[in-house]
């Protein structure tokens, strides 16, 4: 099992933001995405997950094998925690005895009874991250995932994905905090995408006149230097 | 060369940048002959009076209301399927010019109708199926307007088109299980004998060019401000990007 | 699947849920009527089918911007998303849920509000089949409409302005066979109909849905 990602472009509404984006992760393998705010990190996770279409470029990965964890938890607050991961579960396929470990290990056994909205924010991110072991699915992909975790549950988080990686998974993530994992670290800022690129390009193709670069992304038709008055 | 460079917006612009004016011209030479004579030099009709003369708007304008619908449809299937801006951009262009016909349509009906059936309005098939018509457009726009990201708005509208004229034609369907109805038929058809007298028949004829030529004229002027408020977005963003 | 319809269903039973907010409406508009076109029974009796109608309709409408929008924005909707289930499955278990959660409950109340608007004793076996053959359609329409709007940020006025022109065939074929049935006339062609309108949409619209939903996520 492996994840490869070559010469991938990716845009976020409607802007490119990133081209050129190559990797490689194999399992057991951790690898940290890094860049300043706003270069494309969670446009990338997504792009991954498949919620949006790549602008160019190719993603190698078995189907069904990235569970994707994203800014917000998808908690329903009137539910209570086990409710909540129970529908996870029966989601994705997975049995009581999974929810049971789930929760041991990120220390929720407690508060499964407790409605969601009566938990803390770091809380329900540890419910939300207990999730990711329901999946079953091999490639985490994590958007911000130790947002108001304290640092005991921080270290909770990093045990399980150790674990996890020592299972045979993988996991990408977008973070700045240091987990103490043996991983490697992406900077995404050689990969952001030029904007006067599109410019300087020579436009006055339509979208399917790739006749340049191979891997180049499709242009926006309206953002190209011709004049179009 | 394929149909389809002209959906390239470069190539778009420079081409209807060349015949825009004659397409003007052709607009002015043809709508204003057509309502002049249809108003001034065709007789009273002797059981309608002069209120028969409106039809040389009313009849155009429903006509073009209904075929800005259809030309919205066809251009979004095009979007759809072959992904080509500006045709996402002629649709957005159409709706308004639509939605004017159809009021136009809808308010020179109840000023002949008035005198006619002496009522401004009823629930008659054909005219319902306008109401539902400009309710169709307003939909259409209000949710061009209410999505930011252009390609998706594009996207969206256009399957809003495709659904809303399937229950478009359900409700023109629908409302034939009323038992009342008004409005006459057709008034122009092949079979001319059978409908509007000749006098009549030629200036309708003109007129009705003249607002095909008008739709025409006023859509691309409409797409030419699209394609340059999305040139003026993507410029923008580049800015930001910078 | 099954799991989804469990869950919609109970988070709307739970408190804050929506659920019975869609038939205490359907009781109020349906009241209001006798204030506004006075309480002469003749009168309500013949224009009953069509109130009935109406307010199902309305009644409908109201819940109709839950139906997505919590779950996107709680990050639900992008997770269902990238989980196994096909956004398909997920769009028409959601309409169903909705249906469960409304449309039913209007179709068992209509009758006890049929009383109150004086509705011919022979309107009331077909009110409820022109209830339980329509509102399905309403539902899955309603569930297009609410897929088409889900990015937009306080959508509900733009909701009921797209759905809304879509309700019209159901709303016609149904009052009409209502109207036709209680009068004993034969009404099998608005009937069939009807029923054909909420068979197509069951059939088609999630899918048109699923892919309004995609766009919106991307």
């Amino acid at each position: 099992m492996e994840l490869e990602v070559a010469d991938l472009a990716c845009a976020r509404g409607g802007v490119l933001v990133l081209e050129g984006v190559n990797f490689r992760l194999e399992a057991g393998e951790a690898l940290m995405l890094r860049g300043p705010n706003g270069i494309g990190k969670t446009t990338l996770l997504r792009t991954l997950a498949g919620l949006q279409p790549p602008l160019a470029g190719r993603i190698d990965m078995p189907d069904e094998a990235l569970a994707y964890g994203a800014h917000a938890d998808g908690l329903k607050s009137t539910l209570t925690a086990l409710e909540n991961l129970r529908f996870w579960a029966r989601v994705h396929g997975a049995g009581e005895g999974e929810i049971g470990r789930a929760l041991d290990e990120f220390n929720l056994a407690d508060l499964a009874e407790r409605p969601a909205h009566s938990l803390s924010a770091g809380q329900k991110r540890r419910l939300g991250l207990a999730r990711l072991l329901l999946t079953g699915r091999a490639i985490w992909a994590l958007d911000e995932p130790t947002v108001s975790l304290d640092v005991e549950s921080v270290r909770l988080f990093a045990r399980a994905v150790e674990r996890h990686l020592a299972r045979g998974g993988m996991a990408l993530m977008a973070t700045h905090i240091d987990l103490g994992l043996a991983a490697r670290a992406l900077d995404l800022t050689p990969f952001r995408a030029d904007p006067d690129r599109a410019g300087k390009a020579g436009a006055g193709k339509d979208s399917a006149g790739g006749a340049g670069k191979a891997a180049r992304p499709p242009e926006d038709p309206f953002s190209g230097a011709e004049d179009l008055a | 060369m394929s149909i389809w460079e002209y959906a390239n917006p470069k190539k778009f612009m420079e081409t209807t940048a060349r015949f825009m004016p004659w397409l003007v011209g052709l607009t002015a030479v043809t709508l204003i002959p057509g309502l002049a004579w249809g108003y001034f030099f065709t007789p009273e009709a002797e059981n309608f009076g002069s209120s028969v003369k409106i039809i040389y708007i009313h009849v155009p304008s429903a006509t073009i209301a209904i075929n800005a619908w259809i030309m919205m449809l066809v251009a979004s299937l095009i979007w759809l399927v072959r992904r080509h801006h500006v045709s996402a951009l002629a649709a957005k262009a159409a709706a308004p010019v639509g939605l004017t016909m159809t009021l136009i349509a809808l308010i020179t009906g109840a000023v002949w109708g008035q005198p006619m059936w002496g009522t401004w309005w009823a629930w008659d098939p054909r005219l319902t199926s306008f109401l539902v018509l400009f309710i169709f457009y307003l939909g259409y726009m209000a949710l061009w307007e209410a999505i930011e990201n252009p390609d998706t708005a594009a996207d969206l509208t256009a399957i809003l088109c495709i659904v809303g004229s399937v229950f478009a034609l359900l409700s023109r369907y629908a409302v034939m299980f009323w038992p009342q109805g008004l409005h006459q038929g057709a008034s122009l058809s092949m079979d001319r004998a059978e409908h509007v007298a000749d006098v009549y028949y030629w200036p309708l004829v003109l007129s009705l060019i003249g607002f095909g030529l008008l739709f025409l004229t006023l859509v691309l002027y409409r797409t030419r401000t699209e394609v340059r408020a999305r040139r003026l977005k993507a410029l923008e963003a580049r800015e930001r990007m910078a | 699947m099954i799991a989804l319809l469990v869950r919609d269903i109970r988070l709307a039973m739970r408190a804050g849920g929506g659920f019975g907010l869609g038939l205490a409406f359907f009781l109020i508009a349906v009241m209001l009527v006798p204030f506004g076109v006075g309480p002469e029974g003749g009168l309500l009796g013949t224009i009953a089918p069509g109130i009935l109608w109406i307010a199902a309709l309305l009644a409908c409408l109201l819940s109709l911007d839950r139906i997505f929008t919590l779950d996107y924005e709680d990050g639900t909707l992008d997770l269902l998303a990238t989980s196994p289930l096909p956004m398909e499955g997920v769009v028409a278990m959601k309409a169903l849920a909705h249906w469960l959660t409304t449309g039913l409950p209007l179709t068992i109340a209509a009758p006890v509000l049929g009383l109150l608007l004086n509705l011919p004793e022979s309107a009331y076996y077909w009110l409820v089949v022109t209830f339980l053959l329509g509102t399905p359609a309403l539902s899955f329409i309603g569930t297009f409409g609410a897929a088409l709007t889900v990015g937009v940020k306080r959508g509900g006025l733009l909701l009921s302005l797209l759905v809304l022109p879509l309700y019209i065939p159901s709303l016609t074929f149904g009052a009409e066979a209502l109207r036709r049935g209680a009068e004993g006339m034969a009404n099998t062609v608005p009937l069939l109909m009807l029923a054909g309108i909420t068979l197509g949409t069951i059939a088609l619209l999630p899918f048109v849905a699923a892919q309004a939903i995609r766009i919106n996520l991307r």
